[in-house]
């Protein structure tokens, strides 16, 4: 039987996340890789990946939507777009019922989004102004200690204190950070005040509801950031189970959407 | 969404008019430059236009030249000429721009206008503090440069009510103006004169209020963006017959486009309200965008700004004094949420932009949470937009569009 199948496809900046959904709104198949600069081949080699893993064809895709910064160059997948903002609602909504506050915090930019109880949304805010907050703030770093991504989820783990950066500014912290070490502070607790300023810069940015969710590829990356988030707010967060795919997920869904109206 | 529809973009007829008086008006400024008899005074946008016009001084307003930078998209490259001299890029991008076109002897002026140089050199340099620092900042430093006087107002500042108090000192700062004015023009100032100028003042201002509440109707017949382009007459030509005459000719085709039901927008969806200023140099890509997702942004406070009903020929000082107190831009915040709770109704929004201008603060509303009070107040959603008028370097055009596309998905969900 040849099944109908949507999909969603999120160019970031950063990554280029596809999520494939059945009728049902049940994930298939998904693929995230380095946008890179040839934005369609990326948009190419994630969709036919997340086809292979949901075991099926291009033929077979119902309807497609696109969502994030690059959501224009992707015509020959599809021709529908909507807003990064609008896709990460519709994405959570289908996993956490209720009202809820989404933080979905990418490579290059974070959003706060806030959603009534039928998921529409109340109001938002994205910062792309500058660095802070976001994964590039992270990836400077990392490159700054010469410790590799993947390692400071870890190390922040281990500290044993917190060494609190004073700037907003990425090239005032990263400063900071070498003074720090200069100093002798251990890297790990230098690397938990780097965690702690990127969510403190995300958290100024609006006030929250009861509800909150974490989303975006930094947190699928880096757990601690959850930990952290709760300990700052003083409760649980929800987390979905692809935090990087939310944005992809919610686009597959406006794509299933669109089909029954 | 929805990139595939082109936006027509709806000429109004007038504008050739309106073309015209304002070449009039720059080729009569550069006259009187170069003239030994007329004298030539600068002015800011609400500073004594009235007094110095009565007086025979030709006037020059530099945030008009300013803004003409940042449309030209001249501004960005001349702004860093004013930074390296000390000018900070977090100030008034109006000032950079200007100054810098100064230190690099460049002007839209020279390119539309053959024949004209630049601005014309002052003789007097006025200033009302009304609605920044930054206009005295830029007047004096020209007046060291060019080694003319520069008087003005110090307005008082933030208040709700405009005061007797209020009136009374302004009303002594104008009056206080008119000997150093006297001087430099060589002429006594004819009452008479001035009853008449700020007769013709209070007139070009009423038919400019006219002229923006046509967008009360729906389809609103013209947008934010038509309203820059043809406020240019309310801001240089106020309290001449020339601007009274062409907004008569406007009102006429705005309301007979409400008789046609002529939509500036076509298949006007969502009906939008923008505080803040322009960003100069996107005029034309914003309207796009918004036209592209039938949104028709079709009131602004900027605008507005230029309606000064408190003009009365019989009190003309006391009366000037009054209207320059009542701008939008020098109240409070209990005021200015009056105000725009007003337009709201009247012209039926359903959502408004702020414009947070990097380097205009006393133009951005948002930095002292009236989007929140209004937002809980109506029931309005609102979204607040990163920018600037003329300093692109803080635009980010991705950005804008990603956040206007979501604001729109949000009122269609509502
Ligand atoms: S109000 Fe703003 S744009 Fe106008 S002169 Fe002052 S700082 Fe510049």
């Amino acid at each position: 039987m040849t099944e109908t199948v949507y999909v969603g496809l999120d160019m970031g900046a950063s990554r280029t996340k596809v999520a494939v959904i059945d009728h049902q709104g049940r994930l298939l198949g998904h693929a995230v890789k380095k946008s890179g600069i040839d934005f369609g081949a990326t948009a190419a080699l994630c969709l036919d990946a997340s086809l292979e893993m949901a075991g099926v064809t291009r033929s077979q895709i119902g309807d497609a939507v696109a969502t994030g910064y690059g959501r224009n160059n992707v015509d020959f997948v599809t021709e529908k777009n909507k807003t990064e903002i609008g896709c990460h609602a519709r994405g959570c909504h289908q996993q956490f019922s209720g009202a809820i506050t989404i933080i979905d915090i990418g490579g290059q930019d974070n959003k706060l989004i806030k959603l009534d109880e039928r998921g529409r949304r109340s109001s938002f805010k994205m910062n792309r102004k500058c660095a802070a907050g976001t994964g590039a703030f992270l990836e400077e770093m990392s490159s700054r200690l010469d410790i590799p991504l993947e390692e400071m989820n870890n190390l922040a783990r281990q500290a044993t204190e917190m060494i609190k950066l004073g700037s907003y500014c990425t090239v005032f912290s990263a400063t900071e950070v070498l003074e720090n070490i200069r100093h002798g502070k251990p890297v790990a607790d230098i690397i938990r005040g780097i965690f702690y300023s990127m969510i403190q810069r995300v958290l100024e940015m609006d006030s929250l509801t009861d509800k909150v969710v974490l989303s975006g590829g930094v947190v699928a990356h880096n757990p601690y950031l959850v930990e952290m988030t709760e300990e700052l707010i003083g409760r649980p967060v929800l987390l979905p189970e692809f935090p990087q795919l939310t944005g992809a997920y919610g686009a597959a869904l406006y794509a299933l959407d669109g089909t029954k109206t | 969404m929805a990139a595939d529809k082109q936006p027509q973009r709806k000429k109004i007829e007038a504008t050739g008019q309106m073309m015209k008086i304002m070449s009039d008006y720059f080729y009569d400024l550069n006259d009187a430059a170069k003239s030994d008899e007329r004298k030539v005074a600068w002015c800011t946008s609400v500073g004594p236009a009235e007094l110095l016009r009565a007086m025979g001084f030709a006037v020059h307003f530099p945030e008009n030249h300013a803004a003409m930078l940042g449309a030209t998209r001249m501004a960005t490259e001349l702004i860093p000429e004013a930074n390296t001299i000390g000018y900070s890029p977090d100030i008034c991008s109006y000032l950079t721009a200007d100054i810098g076109a100064y230190l690099k002897g460049s002007s839209p002026l020279a390119k539309a206008y053959p024949g004209i140089e630049g601005p014309p050199k002052p003789d007097v340099l006025v200033y009302n503090t009304n609605q920044c620092r930054d206009v005295q900042d830029w007047f004096s430093w020209y007046a060291k440069e060019l080694d003319v006087p520069c008087i003005g107002i110090t307005s008082p500042k933030n208040f709700t009510d405009v005061s007797e108090i209020l009136i009374d000192d302004v009303t002594r700062q104008i009056e206080a103006l008119i000997p150093t004015l006297e001087e430099v023009s060589g002429k006594k100032l004819d009452p008479q004169k001035l009853r008449e100028t700020v007769a013709l003042s209070r007139e070009c201002t009423e038919l400019w209020r006219q002229v923006l509440e046509t967008a009360a109707a729906t389809p609103a017949p013209l947008t934010f963006f038509d309203g820059t382009i043809h406020m240019g007459p309310a801001v240089v030509l106020r309290g001449t017959q020339q601007a009274v005459d062409y907004y008569q000719q406007l009102l006429a085709e705005l309301q007979q486009r409400i008789a046609d039901q002529v939509a500036a927008v076509d298949g006007e969806k969502h009906r939008i309200y923008w505080e803040g200023m322009p960003v100069w140099g996107r005029l034309r890509q914003h309207s796009e965008l918004f036209s592209e997702l039938q949104a028709s942004v079709l009131v602004s406070t900027y605008c507005s700004s230029w309606v000064f009903p408190d003009f009365d020929a019989e009190q003309p000082i006391r009366s000037m004094a009054k209207a320059y107190l009542g701008l939008f831009i020098v109240r409070s915040d209990a005021y200015k949420e009056e105000y725009i709770k007003q337009m709201l109704k009247k012209f039926q929004i359903d959502g408004i932009i702020y414009h947070d201008a990097k380097t205009c603060p006393c133009n951005s509303n948002s930095r002292y949470g009236m989007p929140q009070r209004l937002e809980e107040e109506t029931g309005i959603p609102s979204l607040v937009i990163s920018g600037d008028l003329n300093d692109l370097r803080c635009v980010s055009d991705e950005q804008t569009r990603t956040n206007v596309e979501a604001f729109i998905e949000q009122l269609e969900e509502k």
